[in-house]
């Protein structure tokens, strides 16, 4: 009897010193919550993503001992690529840590409609790196959005910008057939009115073929592409529907090489399940592809060597990976351009947007960050929440992705047009006063 | 005589699919038929069993063993995991829940859709494994006729043929043996078909077993149409329509039920699609199912049931 009481007085005492020193660590920690999708239909593609998010934080910590000292607290939330989900894992997070949730990062279209005014209201900024809405580049409107790297806007037209190349020049378009093959979602949808656009300038026909989720049955929209023989096909997929899309293409003998998937639709979960028949099908690279680069020297020597890393050893040079880890930079050093006006502690979502919004990241920073060769400069303003909009062309040759073109950048005499009307209606719409980016600091 | 090539080709590949659809509601209608139990399940279950399979091959393979024999032995080993699976279903799930109504049970198959989507996935993983077990590139017929030819893959020629033997094979299996008659009676009354001595839960794990045998067929087709994935479980919800068509105690009824979708829903979309949008045929097929209901509850081939109160 006298054991069980002082094991009840030993728990009790153990459980009062963690209440009372949990929050004493906690005071330094600055939270970042980590939506992912590690299970569901969309987790090929999801739980890579999320890998390389993990490990880049851990190795701010475990390297640097957290930024400028302060210790990146995450906490992960399945979203399983379902938009309620989302919100519901947005809702759990955004007042967790000493300041709440830094910023968010849903790795989802849907759930970036979907969180975009509440983001705004709860002053947490949502950054959707290679995807998002494409007229949240505005920052004057989209205070909180920052859709950084490249908009679906840009990547519709660095694909055509990367056809017109093959064939020869721009005037070359004029009269082509272009189909764009898209996930049924607002994801899919997004690219449709700037290609709309650039039918109109370069005289292409331009025919959108929707796709219901999850996309494992084409069968039917690829019948349609081979009776209706379009020079190229654009692919905005995601998870299974990319797979299956090379797979069905091989099946109604469209050239692999004449399809072009967006950015989404270029890693090797998109390929491998295709086999030989995904040879020569090419992608656009949001800047960065697969292979190793400095940082990852610093991951395998403070993460995988000691035994903490997500994933397998073997997988963390691949494309989405090492988009992970790009994305979870870009917010490190946000938040580490914020510490430079708020001070060296934990920041508010608010405090970490004007950090977002006046980040620079020039070639020496990049190299010193370890992502020479991943990325070019950036340079986020609060009229561009895009930051950068380069882009490069990849080929899967069978066994690994090549890149098979030059840095290019998107059009943004034809894009800015298309960004300041769609916006300017949302602010009409939601009764949004655009602020004056002049005289923002 | 392009826009008859065109609709011939899309009217066979909208059938071939349908095929596809029924090998997965096959699975639905055999344990329906033999408990009464609508098995929300099956979906899971062909991802099980392509996940076995396809992890026992690239073992096999990677260790250095002759692709055919490879493949025996994965074969086997997913029916082993099968028929574990059913044992596992009948001793904890069902058996426990003998004499409960319809939706308690149909509520528990959903359970087991979890459970059994986490343990395949956690035991076998979750990437997408590739997996080529039938050829995947197409005829062209009548090229002389029709421009272009008739596109006709071999994957769903190889899909009906599979379908054809099983429907074939299960009707022998109910109608000439005496487990299948025993599965029918315990079908009609289980509690009457108990009383004359038909051992209920043998006869449960049986048809547990069969339809982890026929979900381990889908998943050889499906699985080499689309790699082994946890998407493979939506085709259950292809199968849904095919069964509200067909009926869901009819085997035949599955076939023709998963024609008539496969083929409405390909017409549908490529020749009504643009001119709405497109992306409909996912929904169309329960436009189909629910025409089917209004004018026929039990689906076209199901058993009419009448009730005497």
């Amino acid at each position: 009897m006298a054991s069980i009481a002082r094991n009840v007085l030993m728990l009790a005492a153990a459980l009062a010193a963690a209440a009372l020193s949990a929050p004493a660590a906690a005071q330094n920690e600055q939270f970042i919550p980590i939506l992912s999708y590690r299970t569901g239909p969309y987790a090929v593609n999801g739980a890579p993503y999320a890998n390389g998010v993990v490990d880049y934080y851990n190795l701010i910590n475990e390297r640097d001992g957290g930024i400028n000292g302060v210790k990146i607290l995450t906490e992960e939330c399945e979203t399983g690529y379902a938009t309620d989900k989302g919100v519901e894992c947005y809702e759990r997070l955004k007042s967790k840590g000493p300041t709440g949730a830094a910023f968010i990062n849903p790795l989802s279209t849907g759930i970036t409609f979907a969180l975009t005014e509440k983001t705004a209201t709860d002053k947490i900024p949502i950054i959707t790196m290679g995807y998002g809405r494409a007229d949240s580049k505005n920052g004057a409107v989209f205070a909180y959005n920052f859709p950084l790297l490249g908009t679906y806007w840009s990547a519709a037209d660095l694909a055509i910008q990367q056809i017109a190349k093959e064939l020869g020049g721009f005037d070359k378009l004029k009269g082509r057939k272009i189909s764009l093959l898209y996930h049924d979602s607002p994801y899919g949808k997004e690219p449709i009115p700037m290609l709309q656009v650039l039918a109109q300038k370069y005289g292409f026909e331009f025919t959108p073929i929707p796709v219901t989720h999850p996309g494992v049955e084409q069968k039917s929209q690829w019948l349609a592409i081979r009776q209706n023989r379009p020079d190229y096909v654009l692919v905005w997929g995601w998870g299974v529907m990319n797979s299956t899309a090379i797979k069905e293409a091989a099946a109604v003998a469209y050239p692999r090489d004449k399809m072009i998937g967006v950015w989404w639709s270029g890693a090797e979960p998109d390929v491998t399940p295709a086999g030989d028949q995904a040879t020569g099908y090419k992608a656009l690279m949001l800047q960065h592809g697969a292979g190793k680069f400095p940082v990852h020297a610093d991951i395998e020597k403070y993460i995988y060597a000691k035994g903490k890393g997500s994933t397998e050893p073997g997988k963390i040079d691949e494309v989405l990976y090492n988009r992970g880890m790009v994305n979870a930079m870009l917010g490190v050093e946000a938040i580490r351009k914020a510490q430079e006006k708020f001070g060296k502690k934990p920041l508010t979502g608010e405090q970490v947007r004007w950090g977002l919004e006046n980040l620079i990241l020039t070639d020496a920073r990049i190299k010193e960050l370890g992502f020479e060769g991943m990325l070019k400069p950036v340079s986020i303003s609060c009229s561009d929440h895009e930051g950068a909009r380069y882009g490069r062309v990849q080929q899967w040759n069978g066994k690994a992705w090549k890149v098979i073109s030059d840095w290019s950048t998107a059009d943004e005499s034809l894009i800015e047009p298309l960004v300041a009307d769609v916006s300017a209606k949302y602010a009409a719409e939601k009764k949004i006063k655009p602020r004056d980016c002049a005289k923002e600091t | 005589m392009i826009a008859l090539g065109q609709f011939l080709e899309v009217l066979i590949g909208g059938l071939m699919s349908g095929v596809l659809y029924s090998l997965v509601a096959l699975g639905f209608v055999l344990i329906f038929k033999a408990s009464g139990v609508f098995n929300y399940a099956q979906g899971a279950m062909v991802l099980l069993a392509g996940l076995a399979l396809v992890r026992a091959l690239d073992l096999l393979v990677a260790n250095g063993l002759p692709l055919w024999v490879a493949v025996v032995l994965a074969i086997g080993f997913a029916a082993v995991i099968m028929a574990a699976t059913a044992w596992l279903i009948e001793r904890f799930v069902i058996g426990p829940l003998v004499n409960q109504d319809g939706l308690t049970l149909f509520m528990s198959t959903i359970g087991v859709t979890f459970v059994i989507e986490g343990a395949a996935e956690m035991i076998f993983g979750s990437d997408v494994y590739p997996l080529r077990l039938f050829p995947t590139d197409a005829w062209f017929l009548f090229e002389g006729l029709f421009p272009g030819g008739i596109l006709v893959n071999k994957l769903d020629v190889w899909g009906a043929l599979i379908a054809g033997v099983l429907v074939a094979g299960l009707a022998v299996f109910f109608q000439r043996t005496k487990t299948g008659r025993a599965l029918r009676a315990v079908a009609d009354d289980h509690l009457a078909a108990h009383s004359v001595g038909i051992p209920i839960s043998w006869i449960w794990f049986v048809v547990w077993l069969v339809a982890g045998l026929v979900a381990l067929v889908a998943a050889t087709v499906w699985g080499t149409k689309l790699g082994v994935q946890f998407s493979i479980t939506f085709l259950a919800l292809k199968a849904l329509p095919v069964l509200i068509i067909g009926g869901l105690t009819s085997i035949p009824g599955a076939i023709v039920g998963g024609l008539i979708v496969g083929a409405g829903e390909k017409l549908a979309e490529v020749y009504l699609g643009p001119s709405i949008g497109g992306g409909i045929e996912y929904w169309f097929a329960y436009v189909l199912a629910l025409a089917v209901l209004m004018l026929r509850p039990q689906g076209l081939f199901g058993e009419r049931i009448i009730e005497r109160v």
